[in-house]
């Protein structure tokens, strides 16, 4: 039990250095298309350091307990995320459904410090990210759904080993309409260009955030990274066959996360009413057409 | 030789090490918040993008007060905007510099008899950098973000804590140009 727990605060730990590296990474990337050198890799361990390093101000106990229990819950989903279908913390405990359920912890940490600190815009960007969240949450679930009823299990080894069987393709090739849909659901979840509407630094001074300085960002900035670790990871499970090796992992994430960002990076900003109206109609239409196509007339590519 | 006998350090010593520490941090990762005022602020565009690139730095721009290193102050300052200056640094959390650009915060510049604008910046807030010009060019302005670099690497940037140390002395200016520091807030009142 206790390798166990340890085994799963590495899983986090590891996810929390690849994500800062590959956003590092990426960052020059997006100053490469924009014609600009870009910073230093490490750019992003500078940033989160720095703002460690500084002193903060408080506005009350809700305010600095909201953002402990947001890193602690996403560090405890962390914990159950597989690295490969062999590397899991917790075997059997890997169900995507936990993922949903506990990365509700983070969230909602983070929208009750947020709340805690009584700036108007800070409510506006919470209540802007559980919209976005509304708004995407839909379709996304009924793909994976649909994943689910194809495999039989909603286990995200489970899913993974049987898009490694040599008569599978992956998800991503299988289900067409479902892996762009996946696509789209994931730049919402990770809050990329044309869904960002909820940080918005122009308009609402970067909402959620806009009263946090010093450590408790840096705590924020280190919780934003593991979930986008846990998001992109399921993504590379569920859809891209998981991964039988690290190294596999590794280059799969990367490609998938330098992807979003260039699509990401030429994108201008929704308002809140243009990402709803977005999502519920084409992702919802072309999920549930896929749902259909392939449970009801099993055509699978 | 060298010895191989730990020596236990003086707790002031720790906390210099310490320090230096997380002054690597912090001049590597400067954010800012630009207060842009006067006509110096259309200088801060091309240090920002693919002409001079500040990001290479590790210079960003950011939303809020709670969350950037360095103010910059671009330009004149009129009684009106120091008010809101003066909140918008005290809002920062330590360590906080401040940069002033431009002839207009360091004597007034061609604003110098004005009844409204405020002469010197550095008799209301403490600045550590002044990039002089009317304006300056992009390149005395990326030179002042690296001199303050060196500055922190110096320990030569403690505007922040003289703010603490003659805080009577910068009240006392602050009330002599403003006769009262407060923002009212018209909306409410």
């Amino acid at each position: 039990m206790i390798t166990n727990i340890l085994f799963g605060v590495g899983v986090a730990f590891f996810g929390f250095v690849l994500q800062t590296s590959i956003a590092g990474v990426n960052r020059k990337v997006v100053g490469r298309v924009q014609k600009r050198y870009g910073p230093k890799w490490y750019q992003e361990f500078l940033d989160i350091f720095k703002l460690l390093s500084k002193r903060s101000v408080t506005h009350g106990w809700i305010f600095d307990f909201g953002v402990i229990m947001a890193l602690g819950g996403i560090i405890g989903t962390a914990m159950f995320m597989p690295i490969t279908s062999d590397l899991v913390a917790f075997a059997d405990f890997d169900n995507f459904f936990i993922f949903v359920y506990l990365i509700a912890v983070g969230m909602l940490g983070m929208a009750m410090s947020a709340s805690g600190s009584g700036n108007p815009l800070a409510s506006i960007g919470v209540m802007r990210a559980l919209t976005t969240m509304l708004a995407y949450e839909v379709p996304f679930m009924i793909v994976v759904l649909t994943i689910i009823k194809l495999t039989g299990t909603s286990s995200v080894t489970g899913i993974a080993e049987f898009q490694q069987l040599a008569s599978n393709n992956w998800f991503m090739i299988a289900l067409p309409l479902g892996g762009i849909v996946g696509v789209m659901s994931l730049m919402g979840m990770i809050g990329k260009k044309p869904f960002e509407t909820y940080i918005a630094p122009a308009e609402i001074a970067s909402g959620p955030m806009v009263e946090y300085g010093g450590k408790q960002l840096g705590m924020l900035f280190i919780m934003h990274e593991i979930t986008v670790f846990i998001e992109v990871s399921l993504f590379v499970h569920l859809f891209l066959g998981g991964a039988e090796n690290v190294v596999l992992f590794i280059v799969k994430y990367f490609l998938v996360y330098t992807t979003l960002n260039i699509i990401s990076s030429v994108y201008g900003r929704f308002k809140i009413d243009q990402v709803v109206l977005f999502f519920y109609k084409w992702p919802i239409l072309m999920a549930i057409s896929q749902a259909f196509v392939a449970i009801y007339l099993g055509w699978v590519i | 030789m060298l010895s191989t006998k730990f020596t236990k350090l003086s707790k002031e010593e720790v906390d210099r090490k310490w320090w230096e520490i997380g002054d690597f941090f912090r001049r590597n990762s400067l954010w800012m918040l630009m207060y842009c005022t006067g006509c110096c602020a259309i200088e801060l565009p091309p240090a920002m993008t693919s002409a001079y690139d500040m990001e290479r730095l590790g210079m960003g721009p950011m939303a809020t007060p709670r969350q950037a290193d360095v103010l910059l102050v671009t330009g004149y300052l009129s009684l009106k905007t120091l008010r809101r200056l003066i909140y918008t640094y005290e809002q920062m959390s330590e360590p906080k510099y401040v940069v002033g650009i431009g002839s207009c915060t360091i004597n007034g510049g061609i604003y110098h008899d004005s009844h409204a604008v405020i002469n010197q910046l550095n008799r209301y807030v403490p600045v550590d950098v002044y990039v002089a010009g009317c304006m300056p060019n992009t390149e005395a302005v990326m030179n002042g973000f690296v001199d303050l670099m060196g500055l922190i690497k110096t320990k030569k940037a403690n505007g922040w804590k003289d703010y603490h140390a003659r805080n009577e002395w910068y009240m006392a200016n602050q009330k002599a140009a403003l006769g009262e520091v407060k923002v009212h807030d018209e909306f409410h009142e």
